[in-house]
Parts: structure tokens; C-alpha cells; sequence
């Protein structure tokens, strides 16, 4: 079981409120990812669950019961730390095997379960080596071993993947979605990327200011963003946010239209533009076109073989079906 | 050429540090020479004293009249004895300072530091009468207590300093991990900060194996360390130079070859932070 519930939890640092009161609930064996821009109050979040910080308010509920004044380690749930945070001085078995020891396992059933781990995270060849002769990804794979080890309620990852390089990361976050789909066990997951978030999760929390803008599965988030912010934080590259004018002919405030949603031709069009720079990933080719409808440049994703030189002079149609309304408020119009 | 003057350059800097390294040992130079000459010879002028006859006579006497091998126990036992007690109280002291930090942690800090200023002849008095009361005069529990007491501040900010270097998130995972205070403490930062330790109980054992005000003012004859038998050779019928020296060499060698032996871990403590 996993089930975490937060009710009406609020954090204040003095008098500085970083998050104000909020109420989530993360269903048992979910992954969820919390996603906002730095500062957001996101690692925050998690830590209060952890019980590493204090709530000024509110209670933690896991499994149903209130948690609020349990010590971090009578939580039952195992936290993955940006730095690895690994015990320098001790080797990777005996890194594993420490919440077994404080938790006065016998030693049999410990080797058992450290033997397992290392197994499962292909760690079975470097039990003897020390975390400072291990690579920054077989580091990561240490601390999720040690936070498996203990078969807890739930999983806490804060930015786990973000000390590690490009391809790495890419890797890495395979492993823990498949890890997920193994252990079946509630994992809540802390990032800043939207890539990882899009691709992980089964359910998104967006938090702006320690507020939660949207929670939802990544595709309705990315089909139905409830506002503004979640409609420019979630996608790669961001959506088209177009005021005035333009947006007043679909009566909004703001209108909104991602880089897929719309046709670049040469010939014909809604908007006339200018393409300025193209950015190639050989798949695909995002044009930046400056036209009248929008002070900022439009960015449209096209087919890696479509050729425009800088310049060259263009019509963009967005789909209409696609296109998202925002009020004056920033909120969705249905 | 460049590397010529580099050369040379080099060759005037070496100089010039052992110049001034010797000048700085030179003292204890003279008192180990003059610890093998007779009393007589040893108050000649220096050049004399140099060629005089060499003789090992005033360690025979140093070791018939005064008795050694006590005094360099009460030594090791307030040195070793003082600086464990520091470490029981200044662990957890500076865990809190380095982890737990409050508003005041920084004026806390300076406070004990300034207890060092405080002229330790200012409290003798007090602390001279307390003795008294608690039947603590000339015992060796007192002078641990009182050595620990005045060498705390220099034990606590020197832990909290290298406390500090120790990643908070290392002591958040072994919360999780489920290690108690004790065993966070214990299994995590203790073995964290073992260079760091090392250089502080290094640097407190010759703090406290040094200290010659409260050995000499609190102790008489039982718990007296070797800084009260050097002094017992400065006596009102006048000096006796060359006892009095062999009385010092004996009393610093331990020390002295401690310190040639731990001089790179005390040089690196005693700097660490300071470069990243």
C-alpha cells in the first residue's frame, strides 16, 4: 500500500508562505510526477511528505493515517536525492544494505535482499567498490538500490536524473519507469524537465508558487491545459501564446497553438511570415517565423526535409481543432 | 634565462624558510644542548657552551630527584582524558550548530570564542575556590574537567567547521534510511569527518599537554603533569640551567615526536576549508 494524502498542507519559511494550503491525493502504485519551474515549491512538496521539513499546516495522511508528526524514518517511504547522497565512507553493499541495518534486519536476510537489488539494478559487480569509484549513473543506481531494499510504501525522487549527462538521463529514466511497472509501488517524482515528466508519469501535478495549477495524465494536460501556465510549461517546444488582436477573432484573451498544430507553406496561408532561424534534429525542423499575428516570433515544427532558408517568406495555418482560448484571467475557455 | 632566475629565486626562498625555521627551533636547540652539559659550563658564554665537555649527568639527576614517570602519566591522562571529554560534548554541539542552525548560532560561536580572550587569571580566583568546595584541588578529574572546559571552544569550532563541509542531504538519507540522531551521528558523520577529528584531538592533546596556568595553579604534588615538574627546577636558591633543560626535553619530547609524526594531518586540518 501507498496511498498518500495531503490535506489543506501549507509550508511558511518566517513569514515568507511558499506553499499555501493544498489538498492532493496520490492514489497507491501511481507515479506521479511534480513538474514546475525553479522555485515552484516542488522539492519543498516532497519533503514535507518525506517529513524532512516541518508542515506550518495541514496533515500528511499515508496509507490513511495522519503522518504529520511521524519522524521521516517511521514513514515508511525511501527518498532518491539529487546529490546520491551515498555513504562515501562505506561500500556500495554496505550503502544498500544501511536502512536493512538500522532497521536491525538479520544479517542473512540482509545479503539476501542486497544481493537482489544489485541484481535487479546490475549493480552485482561493483558490491565492493567504494561510491568514489563509480560513475555518476551507477551512483544513481546505488541510491535507488538502497531505497528499494527496504520495500517501502513509497518512492521519493528529487531531481534524480538531473546531475547526470544528456544520454544518461535518457537511460536512467527508462530504468525507473520500467523499475515502476515491476514494483507496482507508489513512486512520487520531482523534475523541472517537462521531457521527463511527459514521459514518466501517469499522473502530472504543475505547481506555480507553491500553487498546483493542474493535476491530470500527461495527455490531458497536453491536450486540455486548464490555463496559461500549464499550456507554455508543458510541451517541447512550448506552445504559441498569441494575445490581442488575433486572439480577440476566436474571442479569447489568448490564444494558444503548438508548434505541431500548424501548416508552413510557401504558398498559401493564415498568417504571412518570415522564417528567422531553423533549428534541424534531423527528425524533425522547428522554424522561428515572425509574422504580424504575434509580437513574438511563431515557432512551427515541420519534417526534417523541409528546407527554408533565413528569410525566406512563408504562411502559417494553424488547425483549428487545435487551437486553445484563454480568458483574461489566463483560464481555459471550453 | 626565465628558468635561471626561477633557480635561483627558488634556492634564496629555501634559504630564507630555513633561516627562519631555525630561528623558531633555535630556542629548543639551546635547552637540548644545554641538557647535556654540567651546570657550570651551561652558564658560560654561548660559544663556550658549545665546546664544552658533553655529559648525560643531569638526566640521572632530573630522573633521582623528581619522579618522571608520574608526572608524564598525569600528562597523558589530562591530555587524552580532557580532550574525550571535549569530543562527547563538542560532537553534538557542533551537529547542531553545522545542521540545525539558529538565528543566534553565529553569536553563539563567537561567544565561546571570545571565552579564549577572557585572561585565565580572571577566573582563578573562582574557579580556585570552587576546587576547593568540591574537594576537586590537586585531582586529576578537576584539571580534565577544567582543560576540557578551556580548549571546548577551539574543539567545537573546529568540528563545526568541518561539519559543515559534510553535505546536509548525506544526513537527510540516513534519516530516511531510518538511523536515529545517535546513529546518524554514530554510522554517518563521525566516520564523515574522521580527518577533521583526528586534526582536532591532535591539536587538543598539545593544547592540553602544553597548558602550564591551571596544571601549575591547581595541582600540588598528586595530579601534577610534566608542566609543574619543569617548573619544580626553578627554585628561589637560583636556576639550574642544564637540569632545568634536561627537566624540558624530557617533558617535550613526547609531544615533539607526536607532532613530527602527525604534522601532515595537523597541517591539513588546521587549513581545511580554507581552499576548495
Amino acid at each position: 500500500m501507498g496511498q498518500i494524502q495531503l490535506n489543506q498542507v501549507s509550508k511558511s519559511f518566517g513569514k515568507v508562505e511558499v506553499i499555501p494550503p493544498l489538498d492532493l491525493t496520490i492514489e497507491d502504485g501511481e507515479f506521479v510526477v511534480f513538474v514546475g519551474p525553479s522555485g515552484c515549491g516542488k522539492s519543498t512538496l516532497l519533503r514535507l511528505i518525506a517529513g524532512l521539513e516541518d508542515v506550518s499546516g495541514g496533515h500528511v495522511l499515508i496509507d490513511g493515517r495522519d503522518a504529520t508528526e511521524t519522524v521521516p524514518a517511521r514513514r515508511g517511504l525511501a527518498m532518491v536525492f539529487q546529490s546520491y547522497a551515498l555513504y562515501p565512507h562505506m561500500s556500495v553493499r554496505k550503502n544498500i544494505a544501511f536502512p536493512l541495518r538500522m532497521a536491525g534486519m538479520d544479517k542473512a536476510e540482509q545479503d539476501r535482499r542486497v544481493e537482489n537489488a544489485a541484481s535487479v539494478l546490475n549493480l552485482t559487480d561493483y558490491l565492493d567498490r567504494r561510491p568514489g569509484q563509480l560513475s555518476g549513473g551507477q551512483r544513481q543506481r546505488v541510491a535507488i538500490g538502497r531505497a528499494i531494499v527496504r520495500e517501502p510504501a513509497a518512492f521519493l525522487f528529487d531531481e534524480p536524473l538531473s546531475n547526470l549527462d544528456a544520454a544518461l538521463r535518457v537511460g536512467m529514466r527508462l530504468e525507473i519507469s520500467e523499475l515502476h511497472k515491476r514494483l507496482k509501488t507508489t513512486m512520487i517524482y520531482v523534475t523541472h524537465d517537462q521531457v521527463e515528466a511527459m514521459t514518466m508519469a501517469d499522473k502530472i501535478v504543475v505547481l506555480q508558487a507553491g500553487v498546483i495549477e493542474q493535476v491530470g495524465s500527461p495527455l490531458e494536460l497536453y491536450q486540455r491545459p486548464r490555463n496559461v501556465f500549464v499550456a507554455g510549461f508543458i510541451g517541447s517546444p512550448k506552445m504559441n501564446l498569441i494575445s490581442g488582436a488575433e486572439a480577440a477573432k476566436h474571442d479569447a484573451a489568448t490564444i494558444g497553438i503548438r508548434p505541431e498544430h500548424i501548416e508552413i507553406s510557401q504558398s498559401e496561408g493564415t498568417w504571412k511570415g518570415t522564417v528567422g532561424v531553423s533549428e534541424h534534429l534531423g527528425s524533425d525542423t522547428f522554424f522561428h517565423v515572425q509574422c504580424n499575428a504575434s509580437s513574438e516570433p511563431i515557432t512551427v515544427r515541420a519534417t526534417g526535409e523541409l528546407a527554408l532558408h533565413y528569410g525566406a517568406e512563408v504562411w502559417l495555418t494553424p488547425r483549428p481543432e487545435h487551437l486553445h482560448r484563454f480568458d483574461d484571467k489566463g483560464l481555459r475557455i471550453a | 634565462m626565465a628558468r635561471a632566475v626561477t633557480t635561483r629565486r627558488k634556492a634564496l626562498n629555501t634559504a630564507i624558510a630555513w633561516a627562519i625555521g631555525l630561528l623558531i627551533f633555535f630556542p629548543i636547540l639551546w635547552i637540548i644542548i644545554m641538557s647535556f652539559k654540567s651546570e657550570g659550563d651551561a652558564i658560560k658564554a654561548p660559544l663556550d657552551v658549545l665546546t664544552s665537555a658533553w655529559t648525560f649527568e643531569n638526566y640521572g639527576v632530573v630522573q633521582e630527584r623528581s619522579n618522571y614517570s608520574r608526572h608524564f602519566f598525569n600528562s597523558v591522562l589530562l591530555a587524552f582524558g580532557s580532550t574525550l571529554l571535549g569530543l562527547i560534548v563538542a560532537v553534538p554541539a557542533a551537529w547542531a550548530m553545522a545542521f540545525v542552525p539558529s538565528k543566534r548560532t553565529k553569536d553563539i560561536l563567537l561567544w565561546m570564542l571570545s571565552t579564549k580572550m577572557l585572561p585565565a587569571v580572571g577566573v582563578l580566583y573562582p574557579i580556585y575556590l570552587l576546587f576547593i568546595q568540591l574537594g576537586l584541588l590537586d585531582s586529576r578529574a578537576g584539571l580534565v574537567i577544567v582543560l576540557m572546559l578551556i580548549n571546548l571552544p577551539i574543539i567545537v569550532w573546529m568540528l563545526y567547521t568541518y561539519f559543515r563541509e559534510i553535505p546536509g542531504e548525506i544526513l537527510e538519507a540516513a534519516r530516511m534510511d531510518g538511523a536515529n540522531l545517535r546513529k546518524e551521528i554514530l554510522y554517518v558523520l563521525t566516520p564523515m569527518a574522521i580527518p577533521g577529528m583526528a586534526s582536532t584531538v591532535l591539536l587538543n592533546i598539545i593544547l592540553a599537554w602544553n597548558e602550564a596556568f591551571w596544571t601549575l595553579n591547581l595541582t600540588a604534588a598528586k595530579a601534577a603533569p610534566l608542566t609543574a615538574f619543569i617548573a619544580s627546577y626553578s627554585s628561589p636558591e637560583g636556576l639550574f640551567y642544564a637540569k632545568l633543560s634536561a627537566a624540558s626535553v624530557m617533558a617535550i619530547a613526547p609531544i615533539l615526536v607526536m607532532g613530527w609524526f602527525s604534522q601532515k594531518q595537523l597541517v591539513r586540518g588546521l587549513t581545511f576549508g580554507a581552499v576548495k
